[in-house]
């Protein structure tokens, strides 16, 4: 009993010939695109490295990256052997080849599910990294002088305009850090050595945040400093105060941004994923009438296609034989009759103790 | 004397019209992009309305649009012609139309050159345009409350921030001004109070730049308050400190942008009108070949082909006196009533003797 039995007429398989071929060639745009789309992910993340601490989320473009490549090569493979299946002598010699096709497009369509599902998975591995990095950019915002570290201011600003966000959490993660360097500060004034003073590591610690922070949309000139004495500046409160920084955390900006990214590409992948399945079952269908034909008397008379010969069970079974088969031409002989008496005695242990009854309790 | 006369086969003749009709293609395809960069332009100019003065600039990318427009339909009409000139029976048709085309098609082609030198003219009247504009937008980015006016604060923050430039021609420009509104300042404080009665205008003025002014390359966090105090600062030199604000003016930014764009724009609408130019050239070679080979009678034979039948100064002449005829043609014969008919008597002076001569006597006698 096959599975999914389709008649074929000689038209019909040169037309599912045709289709195939076309929809082969439209399967090598969209490798191409998920490709593009590999690229253009993994440039967006190089861009902000500086701010990530760990690079697990390069993996999603990685594999999308390859799983591209890899689709227009399996994929233009089919196109020619569709150009080839309609002439008898041409198809034989891509017989051999299909079985490995089917498993690469299987394989294909399994690592793009893969994709979409850990670009779900991987958002808390992100969400980790950037707050590490980002934990790393506030602190050494003040170390322009030092190399390795000297970046640091530009890119946190940079990012807090870019993405139009404050701090790590919030604007508030600047008051717990330096990030004003000593070589700026009066150590001569009094108000620079109580601030000094006034924490067990000796920082200089304030309630103000880099210009950086400061929202354009405000009605009023941005106030950076004082921010939490409402009696520092005119008319302001700082409770109530929203507009004059930027509220959201940076962290959130930048996963939200990265997640926006991913996830309007999922529809496009769901989507290939389909077109490269039915390119795989349209492949098998193709196969197996022409086979058929082929082995017909009439050449140019109907066939059968179908997905699988039997049905799944006796398919499975039929490749279980088959694997045992392959692990047993490895044994050697002799063993594998005491093998076979220790078999059947293994089969009488079952049965024995299938057939006694459980003990009452 | 014809003017570049080029002898014609007819093989040449048909490669020639396939050529033309190739290239008027690709004139199509040039004058969609006239008109989208003339568009690209329209909409830059808009987005920065706000910072330019009351200026007629936006005729630069209207004239731009309008000429790629007209280029697409010119040039569709030309391979259209070319693609039947292949064929002379299909040549009859567009016989009588092809003179006045190519008259047209030079006329358009001096109207793209217009264009292309407007685009790098329009320099003078962006920069007063956005002298003025910046003026105005600087003098009421305070005024956040007025409506009409409150978006000013933003569009200036944003645009130093992006364009990295701070006031107009420089940071200075903010000394001059009061940009921080009376709603946040604390009158009852004596140190407001006299810089409000330090002017004339009684503006709060204050040696102090808005945040969008801080360069993020320096290395120190940004000193935006008493700016021009030294001693304010703990290490700092104001004369010496140029990394902690923007020092390019907008003005300058801005119209270094532009420049930028015009430049570019013009410099593709100049290939176009030389590629148009040659274009029309192949059409009048065309035009004057096939004309030639329906007077010989022949299509096969060989024709010449040139730009002008005559040289240029009779050309001249004989078009001159044709617009004089033209405008000869509506004016009346007054002398006699408009009748032809009568005749009227000499009335110059020159006597050419009496009008009937008795004929010569024989004078010999033999």
């Amino acid at each position: 009993m096959a599975l999914l039995k389709m008649k074929f007429s000689q038209q019909r398989r040169v037309r599912l010939a045709q289709g195939l071929w076309l929809l082969s060639w439209l399967a090598v745009m969209c490798g191409a695109f998920i490709f593009c789309l590999g690229v253009y992910l993994k440039i967006e993340l190089l861009r902000r490295d500086e701010v990530m601490e760990n690079t697990e989320i390069h993996v999603v473009p990685n594999l999308l990256m390859m799983v591209g490549l890899a689709s227009i090569g399996a994929n233009w493979v089919a196109s020619r052997v569709c150009q080839d299946s309609l002439d008898a002598s041409r198809f034989p010699r891509w017989k051999v080849l299909l079985l490995g096709w089917f498993a690469v497009a299987m394989l294909l369509c399994c690592l793009l599910l893969a994709v979409v599902v850990l670009s779900y998975a991987l958002q808390g591995s992100l969400e980790e990294s950037l707050k590490v990095g980002l934990r790393n950019g506030i602190r050494f915002y003040k170390d322009t002088d030092v190399p390795g570290r000297c970046f640091q201011k530009e890119t946190i600003d940079r990012l807090q305009m870019e993405f139009r966000c404050c701090g790590n959490n919030n604007f508030k993660d600047w008051f717990e850090v330096q990030w004003v360097s000593n070589r700026y500060l009066d150590f001569t004034s009094q108000e620079v050595k109580d601030r000094i003073r006034s924490n067990v590591d000796g920082r200089y610690l304030l309630d103000g945040v880099p210009f950086s922070c400061c929202n354009p949309a405000s009605p009023r000139p941005c106030l950076q400093n004082q921010l939490t004495d409402s009696r520092s500046h005119y008319n302001y409160e700082y409770q109530s105060e929203e507009l004059n920084l930027y509220s959201r955390g940076c962290r959130q900006a930048l996963t939200d941004y990265y997640m926006g990214l991913m996830n309007s590409t999922g529809p496009g992948v769901l989507s290939i994923i389909l077109i490269q399945l039915s390119v795989l079952l349209s492949m098998r269908y193709l196969q197996t009438a022409v086979e058929g034909a082929m082995a017909l008397e009439s050449p140019e008379g109907e066939s059968e296609g179908y997905i699988l010969e039997k049905d799944v069970k006796a398919t499975y079974a039929d490749v279980k034989a088959k694997a045992l088969d392959l692990l047993k031409f490895a044994q050697v002989d002799p063993t594998s009759e005491a093998a076979g008496a220790e078999e059947g005695e293994k089969a009488a242990e079952a049965t024995e103790k299938a057939a006694t009854p459980p003990p009452a309790s | 004397m014809a003017v570049l006369k080029v002898k014609f086969t007819k093989t040449r003749r048909d490669k020639l019209a396939q050529i033309l009709w190739i290239l008027n293609w690709i004139s199509v395809v040039t004058g969609v992009i006239l008109f989208s960069l003339g568009l690209f332009l329209k909409v830059e100019l808009k987005k920065r309305e706000d910072l330019m003065a009351e200026k007629d600039i936006q005729y630069v990318p209207n004239m731009l649009i309008a000429v790629g427009l007209i280029a697409c339909a010119i040039n569709f009409l030309g391979g259209k012609i070319c693609y039947d000139c292949v064929d002379s029976s299909k040549f009859l048709r567009w016989k009588l139309i092809m003179l006045p085309y190519i008259v047209c098609t030079f006329f358009f082609t001096l109207c793209v050159l217009v264009g292309a030198l407007m685009c790098y003219s329009m320099h003078w009247e962006l920069e007063e345009a956005l002298n003025l504009g910046l003026m105005q937008a600087m003098r009421f980015y305070k005024d956040t409350d007025m409506p009409g006016r409150c978006f000013l604060k933003h569009t200036v923050d944003t645009l130093q921030i992006q364009f990295q430039c701070c006031g107009n021609s420089g940071y200075k420009d903010w000394f001059h001004i009061q940009w921080i509104s009376h709603r946040y300042l604390d009158m009852s404080k004596k140190e407001v109070v006299d810089r409000l009665r330090s002017n004339v205008e009684g503006k709060y003025l204050m040696d102090g730049v808005p945040f969008s002014c801080c360069n993020i390359n320096s290395p120190r966090p940004c000193i935006q308050q008493q700016i021009t105090n030294n001693s304010a600062h703990f290490n700092y030199e104001h004369q010496t400190e140029d990394q902690n604000l923007w020092m390019k003016g907008c003005r300058q930014a801005l119209l270094e942008y532009y420049t930028h764009i015009m430049q570019s724009i013009g410099l593709t609408v100049l290939i176009t009108w030389l590629f148009e130019l040659s274009v029309l050239t192949g059409v009048r070679y065309l035009q004057t070949s096939l004309e030639n080979v329906l007077r010989q009678g022949d299509p096969d034979s060989e024709s010449d082909g040139w730009l002008l039948e005559n040289s240029l100064m009779e050309t001249a002449r004989t078009n001159l006196s044709i617009i004089k005829s033209l405008g000869k043609s509506n004016q009346i014969n007054t002398a006699n009533n408009g009748d032809p008919n009568i005749d009227v008597p000499s009335t110059s002076k020159a006597h050419y003797g009496p009008d009937n001569v008795p004929p010569k006597e024989k004078m010999e006698t033999s």
